[in-house]
């Protein structure tokens, strides 16, 4: 096991730096200059290679990469272009926002989806069943912007119970856990939940399908256990894959919906990468992609980590 | 019919009543185009500390009614009729409570492939441990320690290391003594196995056939074994019942059975047999395919198959009838010299010795 992890640990270095590569090729492969985009229209080519040397454009760019990389490594991601501020204070603060987003309804896709799965599998073929059915194969294929935009205006515009916009009723001040900054949680909450839910619950249902129908379970009641120990094995046996979907889909979440978070005027880090690209910022959008992929880079490892403790199966291979 | 003969042979079956007894066990699942009736109506019994073994091709019907003991067709959805008692409780009827406590405490069960009946993600020791907590009560470090004593039992080595470690990390023999250690774990009265040696290689499969017999003998503890292989069969069997269609055609001895076989089935399934050589030898190459249970013939269901077949066989179906006394065969032109319970392989029948 011990092994496992070091091995596990060793391969994440060679695809963390990949990352960066891919990150910082990827931004300045991109058309358009963020430099052209800053500035007034009217602006000579001399102040345009003026600000190109104030933000270290003007380098071969094998040398901006190893700047950036070394300046990222301490955790300097250096100057937004459109704010003035650091692109590590403006990420920090989108992160948090993203992440209560994400708690709240990763919390919920996994409890829902796994009860909703379970039942669904145990139940198979049964009304539950075709009414979880029914409920997920609606909850994968609705495009989650669009339930963003049908619950804003049913809840929202038609019946007024909560609001469409924001994280709490003062935009200038951060997410509190009281009941006005809660209301405006519930919305954002039920449309990025929606798709994780339903595919948490198709992923554990077809797993305790696939359990029930093993040979051990007849071996489990020629045993004399009562149905609630049986469910424990059967639970235990769904468990990994359920778990490494749901850590994959919390892992989505955690990234941030540029989408639901730009219906919901969300300021988490799908909103602020909108608002990188659309104003060019090119620090700030190349700052909030390294965040955001080497995040994703630590989830992969942390489902595999995780599934490699609950399944004695892969550790073997 | 000799009387004199009957008293000896009888008297001592007559006394012990019968630890399992299934009557008129008829079973059928439902499927596409109705119910398909898979068990046709067994009557088995079986005194403590004997051993019977189940014989048939494959889709006869031995594994379905080696789960109805236990009540194992409820889960299955399938219909169950007639009554199956074992130690005189009714297994049919029993409630579910009652039946928990039945199944892994009077009624051990070992499955036919030790990798799949075993739960790959819990601790071989774990579910050992689980079935005598749930019978006994007892403490979980106590449950560990009687599990580390079956596995000196079943004569696992290392068996601290063994008791720690997944199915995957075991040989298939040593999973199978595992299986065999969780089964009498609470010291069962009655074993089932289900073809438990047939998954397993040559070498491995005499060891475990041979540990199973000992352990068996030792505690006293009866047993209904299926199998495919003859040989098995002669090495074990107390008592044997051939299966056919869904009903038993032949039960009797061992001996009578696998030496002297009277139905025209049991006949061919032991043809390739020589006398007293069972080893090694696989059921004997029938004819024709075995039928199918969903659609059977009118009469005997063996007739269109049937070297012996008389025009009447295509007509009723046959009761049971006595051949030698505790031996039956359901045929209504049974072949072959009656076994002579005096003789032994290599003395013909019909000498002049016992009558
Ligand atoms: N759970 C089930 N549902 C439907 N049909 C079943 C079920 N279990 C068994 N059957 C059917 O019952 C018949 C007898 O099956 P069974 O498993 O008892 O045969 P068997 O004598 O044990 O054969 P084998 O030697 O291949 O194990 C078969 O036709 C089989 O298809
Ligand atoms: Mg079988």
């Amino acid at each position: 096991m011990l092994l496992y992890v070091v091995r596990r640990l060793l391969y994440a270095v060679p695809i963390a730096l990949g990352v960066t590569l891919v990150v910082f090729s990827l931004v300045h492969i991109a058309p358009g200059d963020p430099i052209s985009a800053l500035l007034p229209n009217e602006a000579t080519e001399e102040m345009l290679q003026q600000a190109r040397k104030e933000f270290g454009l003007d380098r071969p760019l094998p040398v901006q990469y190893a700047i950036w990389l070394g300046h990222a490594a301490v955790g300097n991601l250096g100057v937004s272009i459109g704010s003035g501020r650091p692109v590590a204070d403006e990420v920090a603060a989108a992160v948090v926002n993203t992440v209560i987003l994400a708690v709240s309804a990763g919390l919920l896709s996994c409890l829902l989806g796994f009860v909703l799965g379970m039942v669904a599998g145990l139940r198979r073929d049964g009304l539950i069943d075709h009414l979880v059915n029914l409920f997920t194969i609606s909850g994968v294929s609705l495009p989650h912007y669009w339930l963003a935009i049908l619950l804003v205006i049913v809840f929202s515009v038609n019946l007024s119970w909560l609001p469409p916009l924001g994280v709490g009723p003062d935009t200038s001040d951060g997410w509190r856990p009281d009941w006005a900054h809660l209301r405006h949680l519930i919305l954002p909450t039920l449309a990025t939940a929606a798709i994780p839910m339903a595919v948490i619950a198709r992923t554990m249902r077809a797993g305790v399908v696939d359990v029930l129908d093993q040979d051990f379970i007849g071996t489990l009641r020629a045993k004399g256990l009562p149905p609630r120990r049986i469910l424990w094995h059967v639970v235990r046996n769904a468990l990994p894959t359920t778990l490494a979907v749901m850590g994959l889909q919390l892992g989505n979440m955690l990234g941030g919906s540029v989408l639901v978070e730009t219906v919901f005027a969300w300021p988490g880090t799908g909103f602020l990468l909108a608002s990188a690209i659309f104003q060019r910022d090119l620090p700030l959008l190349q700052g909030t992609m390294l965040v955001l992929a080497m995040f994703f880079v630590f989830l992969n490892l942390i489902v595999d980590l995780v599934q490699s403790a609950t399944d004695p199966r892969i550790r073997r291979s | 019919m000799n009387v004199q003969m009957t008293i000896p042979e009888a008297g001592p079956r007559v006394a012990t009543a019968p630890l399992l007894d299934i009557a008129g066990l008829r079973v059928a699942y439902r499927g596409l185009a109705g119910w398909t009736q898979v068990v046709r109506g067994v009557d088995l019994s079986l005194a403590p500390g004997r051993t019977l073994v189940l014989l048939g091709e494959s889709g006869s019907g031995k594994s379905v009614t080696l789960r109805a003991i236990p009540g194992l067709l409820r889960e299955e959805g399938a219909r169950v009729e007639g009554h199956v008692r074992v130690g005189g409780q009714d297994v049919t009827t029993l409630p579910p409570a009652e039946l928990l406590k039945l199944r892994g405490g009077r009624v051990g069960f070992i499955f036919q492939e030790p990798m799949t009946a075993l739960d790959p993600v819990f601790r071989i020791g774990d579910q050992i441990a689980e079935t005598i907590v749930q019978h006994r009560g007892v403490s979980w470090r106590a449950a560990m320690a009687t599990a580390r004593e079956l596995f000196d039992l079943v004569q696992i080595p290392s068996a601290e290391r063994r008791l720690k470690a997944y199915p995957n990390e075991l040989s298939g023999g040593l999973r199978q003594r595992a299986m065999i250690a969780m089964a009498m774990s609470c010291e069962p009265e009655l074993l089932l196995a289900d073809e438990p040696t047939t998954a397993l290689d040559a070498t491995v499969q005499i060891q475990v056939l041979l540990l199973l017999r000992e352990i068996q003998r030792e505690r006293g503890t009866a047993m209904v074994f299926v199998t495919h292989d003859l040989g098995v069969a002669a090495e074990i069997a107390d008592e044997v019942a051939v299966m056919y269609a869904g009903r038993i055609v032949e039960r009797g001895g061992a001996e009578q059975v696998l030496l002297y076989p009277r139905h025209p089935y049991t006949r061919a399934l032991t043809n390739c047999v020589v006398q007293g050589s069972y080893r090694d030898q696989r059921l004997g190459e029938l004819s024709g395919a075995p039928p199918d249970v969903s659609r059977l013939p009118p009469g005997c269901s063996f007739a269109p198959r049937c070297p012996a077949r008389a025009e009447d066989c295509l007509r009723h179906e046959p009761d049971f009838r006595s051949l030698a006394p505790g031996h039956d065969a359901a045929c209504l032109h049974p072949s072959g010299p009656s076994a002579d319970p005096s003789s032994r392989p290599g003395v013909p029948a019909g000498s002049p010795k016992g009558h």
